[in-house]
């Protein structure tokens, strides 16, 4: 009974503007709200995150004044914690956790197709590169190469917008590669990543 | 006596970390209630 009260007590304190009573009242009822907490979970590091959402609620309703339960702030706190729990629960069944073991890492069959720093360094000097080389070509040659491999376009659609026949087109976009190759040989240019 | 509490290594005593309690202190003074309206507004100040 003595508990409760100092609790209601330090509660009006903080309410006052008493910061101090809400670390005592945190300090004090830890470890059996974390407890708690872990008895249901088995997971340290989700024990301190529901543990942290449990007392941003109690503090967020303390101070809009939405307290209501004088004399019974432990029941209540450890009620906001249950509720966090099962939350927590919904929320990892939906999502569910994935951990790895010694025989299998999920690694291995996953991987970040990203470019680390140095080789994205190295592609956009390529394409750099690339983009010189192309200007160097004939205009014709220059337009069926971009339609084809910027704009992905088919042949039939490239002889379509540049009003020449398929096997114009064709031929232009063969000479183009081979006028490259030329290029990048009389150049000595390196292009790999 | 033993097999009488199978469940007890489910009680194990934890508490969290001083960083998670200042971080809760730290919110709590940093978080501040406007009444404006009838309404209450949040505000957390850095």
């Amino acid at each position: 009974m003595e508990l409760q009260a100092e609790d209601s007590t330090l509660i009006r304190n903080y309410l006052s503007g008493d910061e101090r009573s809400l670390e005592i009242l945190i300090n004090r009822h830890n470890q059996r709200i974390s407890s708690f907490i872990y008895s249901k979970v088995y997971d340290r590091e989700i024990t301190e995150d529901l543990f942290q959402d449990t007392f941003i609620k109690v503090i967020r309703t303390l101070k809009l004044g939405k307290y209501n339960e004088e004399g019974k702030f432990l029941p209540w706190v450890m009620r906001i914690a249950h509720n966090l729990v099962i939350d927590h629960y919904r929320k990892s069944n939906r999502m569910p956790r994935y951990e790895g073991s010694p025989e299998f890492s999920i690694f291995s069959i996953m991987q970040d197709d990203r470019l680390n720093a140095e080789k994205q360094l190295i592609q956009d000097q390529i394409q750099s590169d690339i983009s010189d080389l192309i200007a160097e070509l004939p205009e014709d040659q220059q337009v069926v190469l971009q339609m084809r491999m910027y704009q992905d376009m088919s042949f039939k659609e490239i002889a379509e917008n540049t009003g020449v026949s398929i096997n114009t087109a064709l031929g232009r976009m063969r000479y183009a590669l081979i006028n490259l190759r030329k290029l990048i040989e009389q150049n000595n240019i390196v292009l790999t990543n | 006596m033993d097999q009488l509490y199978p469940a007890k290594q489910n009680c194990k005593l934890v508490s969290s970390s001083e960083e998670t309690v200042r971080f809760l202190l730290d919110y709590s003074k940093s978080l501040s209630i406007v009444s404006s309206r009838g309404m209450e507004f949040e505000n957390n100040l850095n």
